[in-house]
């Protein structure tokens, strides 16, 4: 399923049709001198929403640009529901939406019109409810120059699912965006995904691939370095648990004891911090000790370690090489 | 209606609520035809004799040389035919519908100037409105083929500029709309062979106004025609959808070919 160099993480969970939608296949660019892609390979199932995260430069708007057809790759093999993306183009334009890093559209051009002009092309009827949905209907006959950023992204979003494409390629999406626009962008992908429609999604936002995707990818100078499902990346990095814990006479701090399964220690502020392998263990002996010392426990965290600090140490440690 | 009619009538809008679209598709060339009108015809009183041709002319090169390319390059460099590709809109539309739209705006001010040249001017009409009307379609498709090549291979504002200019003012100054042909000095004649104003003067005043000319008519309306034919081949041919990826069919100096006709109409000549 992914190149034979890189790592891989088997999935546990199958999504329910394992229909593959988009296949890439040794897959290869290069820019003069400078190699975007080296050799990448994975596939997407139907109903899939898949991140593509890395850091500025990694290769994710070049993969997604020859996925598009708007870029001819130097080697491998883009699929996208069967259709070659870089032979014929063409044929993709109904089977995909997207909703471009950067595009624009003509500056004097209405939302209005520009739902209808694209709504044509590709040959359906336009959904003016999508502008309802996207807080773009009080702006139905604004010019695009006239919207802000976060407006023009929202046009953008409303053009790539308009003619309901099987697959949505989306880059970027949520840059600009209000909380409130946000959190209806994400609400409206997993609509989409119910719908069984397949979802690729570029971003920097850690937070929002690991709420939205199904599994990630992450590239980092043109190369998969790690995919799987959000929870298996994580599992996978140090695999240490943030147990941060404050007690009111500060017992913990004034101690040297060891407690079980912690791997690293220290003392922020008023919390103590412990960094575990186990937390189950960890905790009941934090816990034990502050009541056998009769302190009084105000709080205890225990965070799991998130995607973004995966994906922090996957790309610092690749830095670093 | 088609996806083609609506980008039409998008484009078409376009050419009346963009300011900078409107100033040189009506208010400049409507402008300056009043100055000719009001002051050339009496410092020249033969000038009325070519105020119609002569204008349409202008009018053409102005709304198409220096009106069209530069939303081309433009909405290319912003990155709008990206979204145009992605969303299936294929390049001809994308190259056609703006210069249809130009065509049709200089063809209103066109028969503006026509039914208020000799009323407003004493403009001397055409002998033969038929040749008239035919050559000015001739004529306005040369200019919008030339316009939409030149927004194809320029690669910013500066550049368009540059390439409209390079035919646009000759054309104005050796052109034959300011001095006739026939007064230019032997020198310069080859260069003025080379401007589509020049050969389209031939048209109207050998075909529409029955006058002699220096050059076969019929010569000229064939260069025309060919120069405006290639420039549209090669404008898609040489077409870029994005100005981040410089892969193109062609090489953009392959759009001198454009000049072939005209060369062909010197050695003739």
């Amino acid at each position: 399923m992914i190149h034979s160099d890189i790592r891989t993480i088997p999935r546990q969970k199958r999504s329910k049709m394992d229909e593959i939608v988009l296949s890439v296949r040794d897959f290869r660019k290069t820019y003069g001198n400078f190699v975007a892609v080296a050799g990448i390979s994975f596939e997407v199932q139907r109903g899939e929403i898949f991140g593509l995260l890395g850091p500025n430069g990694a290769g994710k708007t070049t993969t997604l640009e020859c996925l598009e057809g708007i870029r001819k790759p130097d080697a491998g093999a883009l699929r996208v529901l069967g259709v070659d993306s870089s032979r014929e183009p063409h044929k993709l334009r109904n089977l995909i939406g997207v909703q471009l890093q950067t595009s624009g559209l003509p500056a004097n051009m209405t939302v209005e019109e520009a739902l209808k002009f694209f709504s044509a092309y590709h040959a359906v009827t336009p959904s003016f409810d999508l502008l309802g949905r996207l807080g773009l209907e009080e702006k139905r006959r604004a010019q695009y120059s006239q919207l802000s950023t976060g407006q023009q992204r929202r046009l953008s979003l409303a053009l790539a699912i308009a003619h309901n494409p099987p697959v949505i390629i989306l880059d970027e999406p949520t840059a600009g965006l209000d909380v409130a626009t946000r959190a209806e962008l994400h609400s409206l992908m997993q609509e989409l995904k119910e719908k069984d429609t397949t979802i690729i999604l570029a971003t920097h936002d850690m937070a929002e691939a690991e709420k939205m995707s199904d599994r990630v990818a992450i590239l980092l100078r043109g190369q998969i370095v790690t995919t799987g499902t959000p929870r298996e990346i994580t599992a996978t990095g140090s695999g240490l648990t943030k147990i941060s814990v404050r007690s009111e006479g500060s017992s913990l701090q004034k101690n040297g004891m060891i407690f079980p399964a912690v791997a690293q220690q220290s003392v922020q502020e008023e919390y103590a911090i412990y960094f575990s392998t186990d937390p189950g263990p960890t905790v009941t002996a934090l816990l034990d000790y502050i009541h056998s010392q009769g302190d009084k426990l105000i709080d205890l965290r225990v965070e799991r370690p998130s995607l973004e600090e995966r994906f922090l140490e996957i790309t610092n440690r690749g830095a670093a090489q | 209606m088609t996806a083609f009619a609506y980008h039409f009538l998008f484009e078409f809008k376009t050419g009346l609520r963009n300011s900078t679209a409107l100033l040189m598709n009506y208010l400049f060339p409507l402008a300056f035809y009043a100055m000719m009108g009001l002051i050339m015809v009496k410092i020249n009183p033969g000038f009325a004799n070519v105020l119609l041709p002569a204008m349409v002319i202008f009018v053409s090169l102005v709304s198409n040389l220096l009106g069209l390319p530069g939303p081309l390059v433009e909405s290319r460099e912003a990155g709008i035919y990206r979204s145009f590709k992605i969303n299936g809109v294929p390049a001809l539309s994308i190259l056609a519908t703006p210069t249809l739209s130009t065509i049709i705006h200089a063809l209103i001010v066109s028969i503006l100037i026509a039914l208020t040249a000799r009323p407003l001017f004493d403009g001397v009409n055409p002998t033969s409105w038929g040749a008239f009307v035919w050559i000015t379609l001739l004529v306005v498709f040369t200019s919008g083929a030339l316009g939409a090549l030149i927004g194809v291979i320029a690669t910013s504002s500066r550049s368009t500029v540059l390439l409209s200019q390079l035919i646009f003012l000759p054309s104005m100054l050796i052109g034959g709309m300011m001095i006739p042909l026939d007064l230019l000095p032997a020198s310069v004649r080859p260069v003025s062979m080379l401007l589509p104003s020049t050969h389209a003067m031939q048209a109207y005043l050998g075909l529409a106004y029955g006058q002699a000319t220096v050059l076969d008519p019929w010569v000229s309306v064939a260069i025309l025609l060919a120069s405006g034919l290639l420039a549209f081949g090669l404008a898609i041919y040489l077409f870029n959808w994005d100005s981040r990826n410089r892969v193109r069919r062609g090489h953009p100096a392959l759009a001198l070919l454009v000049l072939v006709p005209y060369l062909i109409g010197i050695f003739l000549g």
